[in-house]
């Protein structure tokens, strides 16, 4: 069968391609700018073809709660929001941590804080890298910088969620959710039958059988060290994630004298920006996080064999910088450069920024 | 004729459950939950239906209903139970899915779950315990606390100018079209025993049938005396006199 290429928006994309890699449920509530996803999958009906459910929920806190209980049965379940919604659904954020169960959530970012812009943002990346729920957890954190990663996430992030019993979180800016480009949309792949799941998930809650003991999804402890155990075998697991799941993209990094360091569709204008200032001479390269935890430490930090100076260009006041001055401890000077409040820059204002903060030093 | 001989099978007339194990109960003596327990564990044996039930436990005195009964169960985030039983029944649609809530869950924190997944005639079971109290947290004020009622938060009784009004939560949800069953039941006599395992049983097959849909709510007026400050004697007396009269006993609605 030849590759479906399709003219869409994130959104739309992110829609599709969970229809076709076996998603079991969707949980949502609409907010700007991501509610596409939800209008898409209603529109396509997918109930009708791969038996995937679909529900428009009563607000955030719900659908996370319903993605928390489908995610207990073994299923292929998640929801999508954008930052005021994603706050509300720490709750069960920290509830699906805590149980050990795989889910995937996707936040389209937008200006914060409190009910700020419906614009582009990139301000959630502490909320989402460094917490936002209660307790001691991570999730992994999937950055897409394109249409196509909006698609492709999706299976990888069910992959990597089901391989570690954990929330993958898609974290897009509004620009990645809201622009068309063009898309390779992934092959369709069966929905798993309970029987599958009995066997893959024993965890799984979907009825007790005579072979096994009752499966209890929970994250309650009352006594201390059974809670302790349970912290120690989910660091653990978190350090298994920073082992094997780094993944970043470099662009013109080999022979770079200057770095920037972005995630989402911030790197695309840095991407631009790199083309640019090498045209005027500029040694300046491009290196992209695609996963924000587990975060490309180790490889920032192998940059210093030939980078003087980092420049971290965020759509916030400056929240990855800090993960980059811990990878270089010192050793060069790191910068940040962004715009709030929803304001994407231009690749002039980064290449300003990289001469005056970085350069000039 | 000695003990010994009449501690025979064929003698027994009573057995607790089968799925019903042998965990030692964390519930105060006196108390109504676990009666209740009782009933849904032998509802669901009878019914042939362990391997295809979820319960999906509280925040509150039945946090731990997972440890008494040998199904699966998925433990809720205080109030969300109803969303989740609405996912679950979604993702599962030939299981029976109930939830087993307190009031202060049900009918404070959990309102607009309780109320959706009523609204959109959810095919599931709800299990309502109301004791017009919170009783694990150590005897607050609920909604559903009566005016005039004595806790930890209104100690010197509810005052309706600072708290409002008992909420009588099944009779909002017996107004929505997406409810069938709505019954208001109580544990405190043998005869009261026998009607509310009827009510279970009737909500826990209403999940099942699949040529009629909507949400099945079973609440059981029941006794905190702990909470109360009373013997569980006195509470049942109590009960009967102040709390059927807020929330009068028998079927809201019956579709």
């Amino acid at each position: 069968m030849s590759e479906e290429v399709r003219l869409m928006k994130g959104n739309e994309a992110l829609a599709e391609a969970a229809i076709r890699c076996g998603c079991d449920g969707y949980f949502g509530y609409p907010i700007t700018p991501q509610s596409e996803v939800l209008e898409t999958l209603m529109k396509l009906k997918p109930w009708e073809t791969t038996g995937m459910v679909v529900l428009q929920a009563e607000s955030e806190v719900a659908s996370i709660n319903m993605v928390y209980a489908g995610a207990g049965c073994g299923k292929k379940v998640m929801t999508s929001t954008s930052s005021p919604g994603f706050s509300l659904m720490q709750e069960g954020v920290s509830y699906i941590a805590g149980a050990d169960i795989p889910a995937l959530v996707v936040n389209v970012m937008r200006g914060g804080p409190g009910l700020g812009t419906i614009q582009p943002s990139q301000a959630d990346y502490f909320q989402t890298v460094k917490g936002g729920g209660h307790g001691d957890y991570r999730q992994i954190t999937l950055a897409p910088a394109s249409v196509q990663e909006m698609a492709d996430f999706v299976g990888l992030g069910f992959d990597l969620a089901f391989k570690y019993n954990i929330l993958t979180v898609i974290l897009a800016d509004g620009l990645i959710g809201q622009m068309m480009e063009k898309v390779v949309l992934p092959p369709f792949v069966p929905r798993k039958t309970n029987e599958e799941i009995r066997k893959e998930c024993p965890w799984a809650s979907l009825g007790k059988t005579p072979d096994r003991k009752r499966n209890v999804i929970t994250s309650l402890e009352l006594e201390p060290e059974p809670m302790e155990r349970r912290n120690i075998a989910l660091q653990a697991k978190y350090a298994e994630i920073e082992k094997n799941e780094v993944r970043y993209e470099d662009i013109e990094t080999s022979d770079a004298e200057y770095l920037f360091v972005a995630f989402g569709s911030a790197a695309r204008i840095c991407q631009k920006a790199v083309e640019v200032a090498r045209a005027e001479g500029i040694k300046v390269g491009l290196l992209r996080p695609i996963t924000l935890f587990p975060f490309p430490y180790e490889h920032i930090k192998e940059q210093l064999t030939h980078v003087k100076g980092i420049l971290s260009v965020e759509y916030n006041a400056g929240q990855m910088v800090e993960d980059i001055r811990l990878a270089v401890e010192g050793r060069i000077p790191v910068e940040h450069f962004g715009r709030t409040g929803g304001i994407v820059p231009t690749p002039e204002e980064v290449i300003d920024a990289l001469k005056q903060k970085i350069i000039k030093k | 004729m000695t003990t010994q001989d009449i501690i025979k099978p064929e003698n027994l007339v009573y057995a607790k459950p089968s799925i019903m194990n042998d965990n030692t109960m964390h519930y105060c003596p006196g108390c109504s939950h676990g009666v209740v327990h009782k009933l849904v564990a032998e509802v669901i044996e009878e019914m042939g239906i362990v391997d295809k039930t979820i319960g999906i436990s509280p925040v509150g005195c039945a946090v731990f209903a997972y440890n008494y009964i040998d199904i699966d169960w998925q433990e809720a985030a205080h109030g969300r139970a109803p969303a989740m039983a609405t996912a679950i029944k979604r993702l599962l649609p030939d299981h029976c899915v109930f939830t087993y809530q307190g009031d202060g869950d049900l009918a404070a924190i959990g309102t607009a779950e309780t109320i959706h997944a009523c609204n959109r005639g959810e095919n599931i079971a709800i299990i309502f315990i109301n004791n017009a109290i919170y009783g694990m947290t150590g005897g607050q004020m609920a909604p559903t606390t009566l005016e005039g009622m004595k806790t930890s938060t209104c100690p010197y009784g509810r005052d309706v100018t600072l708290n409002g009004y008992h909420l009588p939560i099944g009779n909002l949800v017996a107004q929505l079209e997406g409810t069938r069953y709505v019954t208001r039941q109580s544990v405190h006599t043998a005869a009261a025993v026998r009607k509310a395992k009827a009510a279970i049983k009737k909500a826990f097959e209403n999940t099942l049938a699949p040529e009629k849909k909507g949400a099945s709510f079973v609440e059981i007026v029941s006794t905190c005396n702990s909470g109360w400050k009373m013997s569980p004697k006195d509470a049942n007396d109590w009960m009967v006199e102040n709390m059927f009269k807020a929330y009068p006993i028998g079927d809201l609605k019956n579709i």
